[in-house]
């Protein structure tokens, strides 16, 4: 070194500080990408989120950068409080949108409000650093050094972001982990910076103050995100649990409790009887005798429940997918309750099996009455479930005056689906009669009930319904005008349309 | 070679396998067959005859589709007296398939497009089968819901995600667009074109194929000039005729006639301007057909045994075996031999073959490798959902089949059949490259090439097995397909009538059913044996 560094003042830990910068580069980017990924999360478009957040946090960091010249004194006691602004702000910021985006209408307010200040307070980081070791650095090395840092820093947070934080932790951990280190970055200035600072017992008390917020918002995180979906879900969640096939959700509020699988809803205790009593009614008001009976899906036990009012009833076989599902709906006592423990009743037996594979390689004594039950056709592995082929087989396992009911979505919302579901049943061989009624969680309803022989509508039901009377029953089997049939493709294993127009028709309400 | 020499050599090969410390893969597996040293034992070999040389009235050398094809047409017709050999331990050739708790999966081929009305042989085949189920009022066959591939079909890997179809249509330019139109404009015109006979020009099998000269003239150039000729550059479109050449012929644009690449899309047109037929597929791939097969020889078909010679004895001919499984010769006297094996092997076994048919040089194999993956679950992704066929677009191999797909089992453990053809120009050097990789070798590959679609695959991997197929499927290359000496031979050699798909210069199911069936019509005529034509 050519020129003498002046030793007026005590010297600074000044390549300590070099790696502060390392530290809060790498908490400014992070913040950034959580901001961009959350908004990309909920608001989709993610070309339009992360430019607009970028954006706006670049430019925010200039304000703060121009800001900067208006602080003159005690620049170490500022530069403490911005880390721990800054942990705040940024550390706090994931939960603060999810809270925006669940409770108010202005989430995009919220959104550039929060990444504006974070930007603003983390454009300030840098200049008044520089500021304070331009005493004890060269300006060329001072310059070097610090954009040196800042930009690797900024390499090393967008590596951490995808490859290790957004799978490990999530978007909430990591920006309370962030904003935890940005405050220890804080704490650890005091030491660094003592020799400016004077007496530190107080700002090193709001430091670990600032730590210990963060801290604890971290250990609150998982309840935090069941909290989130419970905003999204508009009520509160009693239960909750990702199966090997499906997240089943159930929440509860005004009076009632429903069953969400993967965000859809499934039923709501408030009307679940109109839809259950149509899918197993009318099929009993013709076979009244019905002594052996399938279901397929409906692992929530409901149908099962219909189904055992009928005392001919002697033997009933529940295929639902997946366990986690008739577990839940035989232990969990809400559900338990509601479907009056059908699923324990000694004629019940449980099977958890693809339904479709479960017909195509068993066999065994004919069913009398078969309801079909599964979520609507949004997926291929779903959609093979309403094929020409699935109802050939099940017609293998159907006794000659054999019925079966199909839930077969809604014919108002997707008129070509639900005429496509008949169209399909009839290819197959089967004789039709489609029906619906007003579920009022879902809308209008449709189902189709069939037979391998020619039949007319029922016009008597098990009485003491609380829904179905036998006038009620056949006024089901009028379609007026806007859900009356239209020609459509049949739904083959090779060519799966139902899934194609499904999710054309639905499109249009979401 | 003598075996004693083989199996020390193998046991050797084996040995530093054993003593690795850290084994480069977390699950194990096999390198199968087809047995190549056993196959190569062949050419060098001096085999004394047997004590005695049994009776038959027809020998089939080659239990692969056609041979089994040609034993289904003998006992079909009632003439019982054959016997089929089959060197390798199962029958099947390139439609074996295999089965472990999972799931039946094929060791090669694993579909055929549904037949047309016209081609009665697979009709009958399908029929038998129960897959062909009557047909529509218009006379089209209609086939079994179950075996016709569910939706979805197809898949195809690039820019990081998966996209419905082969064709990438995401992003493509309107020139793309127009010389896709083009391409298929152009094959709906072939797919129209009936000679003065009323014949098409293409067709499968191919001998209903039109023999005209401006069809034939394709025949001259590669697919890629003839490609070249029409300004189609498209990069998209080239992607996915090479596609098909490599699917289809083990080979390139480059290497292809254009009278194949043609073939491989008109020949499956329903007719001009509509789709291309639907494929017809089981677990097991196209074994599903050697299951039904076999039926016919029964206690006829020999496993593990090895023809090494056949020779003319007055009127008869004479063959002697090696039966593997129990260390003897065998021999057979018989009044005439189908053989059911590729040409190579008929120059080394056939007595005074190779010098005159020269022409059986000029056939090329191309050889493949195929892998089955056995998965105890399926990788989490994003994109367009798993579907039958799962291809790789920045890939040499073909991607993978799921053998899970038309069993319906869209949840829990599968098994991925991978593929990739070995298409370089020079058949022998691929053959080399193939032979010298060891089981590690042959993991690397497979797992490299499909870490970008499935970076994760390893940890759901639990067994890995792999077939090294030195001659999996003759290359249709320029000028082969309509050389009359080419043609010549499946013409009887003395009294060995010859079958084999390469005999059409096109790797088919229908192919090898087509030369069984006419090998074995013609031996039936020769031995007086009436009966109309399954053809």
């Amino acid at each position: 070194m050519s020129e003498p560094i002046e030793q007026s003042q005590p010297a600074l830990k000044a390549p300590l500080l070099f790696i502060s910068v390392l530290l809060i580069a790498s908490c400014g980017l992070i913040y950034e990408l959580v901001a961009g990924t959350l908004s990309s999360y909920l608001l989709g478009d993610s070309v339009t989120q992360f430019s607009t957040v970028i954006g706006v946090y670049l430019s925010a960091m200039g304000l703060g950068s121009w800001l900067s010249k208006f602080l003159n004194r005690g620049l170490a006691r500022r530069f403490v409080d911005l880390e721990l602004a800054v942990a705040l702000v940024g550390g706090f910021s994931a939960p603060i949108l999810f809270q925006a985006f669940a409770h108010t209408h202005a989430f995009r307010v919220v959104l550039y409000s929060v990444v504006m200040a974070v930007g603003t307070l983390v454009g300030l980081e840098i200049p008044i650093l520089m500021r304070i070791l331009k005493d004890q650095v060269r300006f060329k090395d001072l310059v070097a050094g610090v954009l040196t840092l800042d930009y690797i820093g900024a390499l090393f947070a967008s590596l951490l972001f995808p490859l290790l934080l957004m799978p490990k932790l999530g978007l909430v951990r990591t920006s309370l982990l962030f904003g935890l280190l940005n405050a220890a970055v804080g704490l650890w200035s005091t030491h660094l910076l003592k020799s400016q600072l004077g007496v530190t017992t107080w700002i090193r008390f709001r430091c670990l103050a600032v730590m210990a917020l963060l801290a604890l918002g971290l250990a609150f995180a998982g309840k935090f995100t069941l909290a989130v979906e419970e905003e999204i879900f508009a009520d509160e969640i009693v239960y909750a649990r990702d199966s090997d096939y499906q997240r089943i959700v159930l929440t509860r509020g005004r009076g009632s409790f429903q069953l969400f699988l993967n965000g859809n809803l499934q039923f709501s205790s408030a009307d679940e009887y109109r839809y259950h009593e149509a899918l197993v009614h009318p099929a009993f008001g013709l076979r009244p005798d019905a002594k052996r009976v399938l279901v397929c899906g409906g692992g929530d036990g409901l149908a099962v429940r219909e189904v055992l009012k009928h005392p001919s009833v002697q033997e009933v076989v529940l295929v639902d997918l997946d366990p986690a599902m008739t577990d839940m709906a035989s232990k969990q006592p809400m559900v338990r309750l509601l479907n009056g423990a059908a699923l324990d009743d000694p004629r019940v037996k449980v099977i958890n099996a693809d339904a479709m594979v479960w017909l195509q390689e068993t066999s065994g004594a004919p069913f009398d009455l078969a309801f079909v039950d599964f979520p609507d056709p949004n997926t291929y592995a779903l959609g093979k479930l309403y094929t020409s082929r699935f109802y050939r087989l099940l017609q293998r396992r159907l006794t000659e005056d054999g019925m079966i009911t199909v839930q077969s979505t809604s014919p108002l919302m997707a008129r070509q689906s639900f005429w496509c579901i008949t169209a399909t049943m009839e290819a197959s061989g089967l004789k039709v009669r489609p029906f619906h009624l007003a579920v009022p969680s879902f809308g209008v309803w449709g189902f189709a009930l069939a037979s391998k022989h020619d039949f007319e509508v029922p016009s008597r039901v098990l009485p003491g319904l609380r829904h179905l009377s036998d006038e009620a029953t056949a006024a089901m089997f009028a379609f007026p005008k806007d859900m009356d049939r239209v020609p459509t493709e049949v739904n083959r294993l090779d060519n799966q349309v139902l899934v194609h127009l499904y999710a054309r028709e639905w499109r249009r309400w979401s | 070679m003598k075996r004693r020499d083989f199996l020390a050599a193998t046991a050797a090969s084996a040995l530093p396998l054993a003593c690795r410390r850290k084994p480069e893969f977390s699950f194990p597996g096999e390198l199968m067959g087809p047995d190549l040293p056993l196959g190569h034992w062949v050419r060098g070999g001096i085999f004394p005859d047997p004590g005695c040389f049994e009776p038959v009235s027809v020998l089939i050398v080659g239990g692969g589709v056609a041979g089994l094809s040609a034993a289904w047409r003998l006992a079909g017709a009632g003439l019982d007296d054959f016997q089929v050999l089959e060197l390798e331990a199962a029958p099947g050739g390139t439609s074996r398939s295999a089965q472990n708790h999972v799931s039946p999966y094929p060791w090669a081929a694993h579909y055929l497009p549904v037949p047309d009305r016209g081609n009665h042989a697979v009709l009958r085949l399908l029929k038998e089968c129960g897959v062909l189920e009557g047909f529509n009022a218009k006379g089209d066959p209609l086939f079994a819901e179950e075996a016709t591939v569910r939706a979805p079909e197809e898949r195809l890997f690039a820019y990081g995600q998966w996209w419905e179809g082969l064709y990438l249509r995401a992003g493509s330019s309107t020139e793309d667009e127009r010389q896709y139109h083009t391409f298929f404009a152009e094959v709906d015109r072939w797919a129209a074109f009936k000679d003065t006979k009323g014949r098409p020009a293409f067709s499968i099998p191919r001998s209903r194929c039109s023999d005209a000269p401006e069809a034939r003239a394709l025949d001259s150039l590669s697919f890629a000039t003839w490609l070249e000729a029409r300004g189609l550059d498209s990069p998209r479109l080239r992607w996915l005729l090479d596609y098909a050449c490599r699917d289809d012929y083990g080979s390139r644009l480059e290497t292809t006639s254009a009278w194949a690449g043609l073939f491989y899309f008109a020949a499956r047109k329903q007719g001009p301007g509509e789709d291309s037929r639907p494929l017809l597929t089981w677990p097991q791939g196209n074994g599903f057909f050697i299951d039904h097969l076999r039926q016919a020889s029964g206690e006829r078909l020999h496993c593990g045994v090895m023809a090494t010679a056949i020779r003319p004895d007055g009127k008869d001919l004479l063959v002697t075996a090696w039966d593997v499984p129990n260390q003897r010769r065998l021999g057979f006297r018989a009044q005439r031999v189908i053989f059911a094996g590729p040409q190579h092997v008929a120059r080394h076994v056939i007595e005074g073959f190779s010098a005159a048919r020269p022409a059986s040089t000029r056939i090329r194999n191309a050889p493949w490798l195929v892998a089955n993956l056995t998965l105890r679950a399926r990788p989490p992704e994003a994109g367009f959902p798993l579907a039958w066929d799962n291809v790789l677009r920045d890939s040499e191999a073909l991607g993978y089949v799921v053998a899970t797909h038309q069993s319906l089992r869209d949840h829990g453990p599968t098994i991925w059949t991978w593929y990739r053809p070995f298409a370089g120009p020079d058949c022998d050097a691929e053959r080399a490259r193939l032979r010298a990789m060891d089981w590690p070798a042959c993991a690397r590959m497979v797992m490299d090439d499909l870490r970008p679609a499935h970076p994760d695959l390893e940890k759901l991997v639990t067994r890995l097995d792999v077939m090294r197929w030195g001659h999996a499927m003759v290359r249709p290359a320029p000028g082969l397909l309509w050389d009359p000496e080419f043609l010549a031979l499946t013409l009887p050699f003395g009294g060995i009538h010859f079958a084999h798909t390469e005999l059409s210069g096109l790797a088919l199911f229908e192919e090898a059913q087509d030369h069984g069936l006419r090998a074995a019509e013609e031996v039936l005529a020769a031995l007086s044996h009436g009966g109309g034509s399954w053809r």
